[in-house]
């Protein structure tokens, strides 16, 4: 039932992806009861994953492409090898 | 008699055809523009060496990613095995009396309750970025892939040939060193 620091903040860190197991989650909440440091880094765990949340959905709108350049660039080195 | 027609392959048309469509399957994965743009090159001149062993089973462009997967593979292996420069910082002790214990310098400091509330900001993504950027290059890889791009754990896990239990702890590191960079950048008190 005891686990450390790490193991708790690993578990938190795996529960931001709701990929903790109901094991994990009673493990990380007796920790937590105890231990303040590992409850502030749950609190910001989950203020920093909206941020990252905000961030992909703002990042996936640009659609990424080979400019013009480097295709033609990269069909000439492939046609000279055919 | 087969009905079923067979692939052939036709390397005059491959970038038209499917250079696009690896290079946006390379950068959901290695986050760097030069860098796909290598590996989909190396994916041509090994499709084209490779070329008398395709048995027209798959389609051209199935044949094309399975050789891409195995590039990125052997990216990922060189990241790995780069020693030194290639780890996070630590976090918690890793042996002695204090093992598993936070490191105190790493402690979580309390933040500023206003920017808290303020995520929508535009520059936060810039904050992530370089943040991100600060990490190994293998960190910053699956975290990425994980967080950003949302890929299914097992998939990742099959993609890099790792274990579950491996990228879990390589996302614990990533993202406690993460917060600790965006503590210092974007939420100080």
């Amino acid at each position: 039932m005891k686990i450390s620091c790490d193991e708790a903040t690993k578990i938190c860190d795996k529960n931001q992806y709701g990929e903790a197991s109901l094991w994990d989650k009673v493990k990380i909440n007796f920790h937590l009861l105890l231990c303040k440091k590992c409850g502030l880094y749950s609190k910001q765990n989950t203020i920093l994953t909206k941020c990252y949340e905000i961030h992909k959905n703002a990042s996936n709108i640009a659609s990424h492409c080979l400019s013009k350049e480097d295709k033609k660039h990269l069909e000439k080195e492939l046609k000279a090898r055919i | 008699m087969s009905s079923t027609k067979k692939n052939t392959l036709n390397p005059n048309k491959w970038i038209e055809l499917h250079a696009d469509y690896l290079f946006n399957y390379t950068i959901s994965r290695v986050n760097n523009y030069d860098l796909a743009k290598d590996i989909v090159q190396d994916t041509f001149f090994a499709g084209l060496k490779a070329k008398d062993n395709f048995q027209g089973k798959a389609s051209e462009r199935t044949w094309l990613i399975s050789i891409l997967k195995r590039k990125i593979i052997d990216h990922y292996r060189k990241i790995n095995s780069i020693k030194g420069k290639a780890e996070v910082k630590m976090n918690f002790y890793s042996e002695g009396d204090r093992e598993g214990e936070w490191i105190e310098e790493r402690v979580p400091n309390s933040w500023n309750a206003e920017v808290e509330k303020n995520i929508e900001n535009s520059e936060l993504g810039e904050a992530i970025e370089k943040c991100i950027d600060d990490l190994p290059e293998k960190y910053a890889m699956v975290f990425k892939m994980k967080t950003i791009q949302q890929f299914e754990t097992e998939e990742i896990c099959k993609e890099l040939d790792i274990t579950s239990s491996n990228l879990w702890v390589i996302i614990h590191r990533a993202r406690t060193q993460l917060r600790k960079c965006m503590e210092v950048s974007w939420f100080k008190n």
